[in-house]
């Protein structure tokens, strides 16, 4: 009966006594999240574009903010120099992955192009480290981790920035796509490879547009996160947060990537502190991917998916 | 010229669907047995054999565990993992609560045990494929390394969180886990357990089962329609390939290791056994031993090799180059044979058939 008692009546007690306190769990969570969209981001850009399931991505995040913190602490470069000096090496990246992996490998089953980007995976990750070392960078973007109160409830600084930080970004890749020809053809190439190939836009170009959006979207992943935990190997290991992010939101959605983002978070922190001592703690580390399991039995595509439609 | 079949005349049913229909490929497989089981354990010394050839030989049977699910069945895992650890927390509890049960049993029956959680985890693939699925397995991976790292139940109790392997034997004192064991016992026994293990995947991919799993893989909406049923054979699949993993796990935990953490089988493990099937080869039996070779050597290969050309490096320079090598050569190998090592051995086969003729 205890157990039962720890999972179905105290934490609602809890939540009854203290509303306030669930309030301000669930704006961590729904922080925590945005952070979690912004690495899911950059999956769905760059499967929609390319159908390649980019399990890279963790590791984009990682080389970027290595570049970034590496030159202003051992070069003592500006901030903002560096950050456009990263944002030089994402693209340059783009090129390189363009020309050396996904043009020998067009047409290849699915499997055969996740397999690569898990060997970009480790090329990034010796890659970066060889040349930034494997030690933990700090990075201080002089912004003060510390609460502030709005309306009754204790809010994180640095979360804030970070969730504002995301809006914009996400708020100007809305705008790209939505505005300028280069985002039509995106979205033309999205929609049907060979229809956006007849009608004159070419590919390779859009790929490595893509995959430079999705190294910069993956730079500034990379600084929010790095300022929270620390500029280190483990951030690769956050990025795998981000699968579950997209089954929720679906592959090709990036509205559901920032949905599924917000879900994911504030779940994951809302299980951890309520029911989180009825399991034994930690149940952060399964929770999410339990959540997109049992969700994906209900509706396989994801919340804004496309329908999947199979012919024989 | 060595290799040709002319004159090799099938007079019965079962010639022809024997395993190997051709006299060379069972002169071959004879030659590779009596290497593996008279010649290495002679010519090897004993760090050959605890850090090379029982690895290679538990990888192997992991990387058949996953290429039946992956490589026949067509259901992408990243659980393997956590599979493994399931097969040896339950071979640890198995041999210590039950201390008079022989040691083959308590591993098949952490295989039993491994496969119905595997058809547990396996019940969502009804629903979802391919990415999805993927994603999914990992919620298998997470949680079950999660289970065995909170619980103290599954470690006995213990403070550190580590099992170690009781003493057992096979026939009177051969000992094959615990401190008496010795190396070549070790080696002979899982390398016994392997090729039993991978005759019987030859056979299983070869007969109905299999051929209902390599029609799901192909398409599954079409085979369903042929009169597959995919419940059986995704969840059997599921069951088989959970099998293999947890047998290889036990292994790992009771020969190779000998006392094991469940941080052991974290994700990268199950990383690493897909690479090994993918360089190997999707749905092969021989890829998966060509894979595991690969991989099990490829870093040792890259750790000695500085030392070897005479470049002096630092340890943590050295594994970092190491990762790139690793990640640069994966590409380079789905580039050049996306269809992996085995393949290149059939493209050989081939080749040599015709020899010295191109064509």
């Amino acid at each position: 009966m205890d157990i039962f008692n720890a999972i179905f009546v105290e934490p609602f007690v809890i939540i009854a006594e203290v509303p306030l306190f669930f309030v301000e769990v669930v704006i961590g969570g729904l922080m925590a999240g945005v952070m979690y969209s912004l690495v899911a981001l950059g999956f769905v850009l760059i499967f929609k574009a390319s159908g390649v399931f980019n399990f890279a991505q963790g590791a984009m995040v990682l080389f970027a903010v290595l570049w970034f913190t590496g030159l202003i602490d051992d070069y003592g470069v500006n901030p903002w120099l560096a950050f456009l000096i990263a944002v030089g090496i994402m693209i340059a990246l783009a090129f390189v992955i363009e020309r050396l992996v996904l043009r020998p490998l067009v047409n290849q089953a699915p499997i055969i192009l996740f397999m690569a980007t898990i060997g970009i995976t480790f090329f990034l990750d010796g890659f970066g480290q060889t040349i930034w070392g494997g030690n933990v960078r700090t990075l201080d973007l002089g912004i003060p981790q510390t609460p502030i109160v709005v309306g009754g409830v204790f809010v994180n600084q640095f979360d804030l920035f970070a969730a504002v930080t995301c809006g914009a970004l996400v708020a100007a890749l809305a705008l790209f796509f939505q505005y300028t020809p280069t985002g039509r053809a995106l979205r033309a190439v999205a929609d049907d490879h060979q229809a956006a190939m007849s009608v004159g836009i070419p590919l390779k170009v859009i790929w490595v547009i893509v995959w430079s959006v999705a190294g910069i979207v993956a730079l500034v992943a990379g600084i929010m996160w790095g300022s929270k935990l620390g500029v280190q190997f483990s951030l690769v290991l956050v990025a795998l947060k981000a699968l579950p992010v997209l089954i929720l939101g679906g592959f090709t959605s990036v509205p559901g990537a920032i949905v599924g983002g917000l879900i994911i978070g504030t779940g994951e922190k809302v299980a951890e502190v309520f029911w989180g001592d009825a399991f034994g703690g930690a149940i952060e580390d399964w929770f999410a991917y339990m959540l997109a399991m049992v969700f994906l039995l209900f509706r396989p595509q994801g919340l804004f998916g496309e329908p999947i439609i199979e012919r024989v | 010229m060595l290799y040709r079949e002319t004159g090799q005349f099938k007079t019965s049913y079962a010639a022809d669907h024997a395993i190997f229909p051709i006299r060379q490929d069972r002169i071959g497989i004879a030659v590779i047995l009596a290497l593996a089981y008279v010649a290495i354990p002679l010519v090897a010394s004993n760090y050959w054999l605890s850090t090379i050839m029982l690895p290679f030989l538990i990888f192997s049977l992991a990387a058949l565990g996953l290429n039946i699910l992956t490589g026949y069945a067509g259901q992408l895992s990243l659980g393997t993992g956590g599979f493994m650890a399931c097969g040896a927390f339950a071979a640890y509890k198995l041999a210590t609560a039950f201390p008079e049960l022989h040691i083959v049993v308590v591993f098949a029956l952490a295989g039993v045990i491994t496969a119905g959680v595997g058809i547990l985890f396996g019940i969502p693939s009804l629903r979802i494929k391919g990415f999805y699925l993927a994603v999914a397995t990992l919620a298998a991976q997470f949680f079950l390394i999660w289970l065995f790292n909170r619980l103290p139940w599954f470690t006995n109790y213990s403070p550190s969180g580590v099992i170690t392997a009781p003493p057992r034997a096979v026939f009177g004192d051969i000992f094959v886990t615990g401190a008496q064991a010795t190396p070549i016992a070790k080696y002979l026994f899982v390398l016994t357990l392997v090729a039993v293990l991978a005759l019987a995947a030859k056979n299983m991919t070869r007969c109905k089962i299999g051929r209902s799993w390599m029609a799901i893989r192909d398409m599954d909406i079409a085979a369903e329609i042929m009169g597959i049923r995919p419940l059986t054979a995704k969840l059997s699949a599921f069951a088989i390939s959970s099998f293999y993993c947890g047998v290889a796990g036990a292994l790992w935990a009771f020969i190779y290791t000998s006392s094991v953490e469940a941080l052991a089988f974290e994700i990268s493990r199950s990383f690493q056994i897909l690479f090994m099937i993918i360089i190997g080869g999707l749905g092969s039996i021989l890829g998966s031993f060509l894979g595991a070779a690969f991989i099990v050597l490829l870093p040792i290969f890259l750790s000695n090799a500085p030392g070897l050309i005479g470049i002096d490096m630092h340890v943590d320079m050295v594994t970092h180059l190491e990762f790139m090598i690793f990640g640069a050569l994966i590409v380079f190998f789905l580039i050049v044979e996306p269809n992996g090592l085995a393949r290149l051995w059939q493209i050989a086969k081939e080749k040599l058939r015709r020899w010295p003729f191109p064509y």
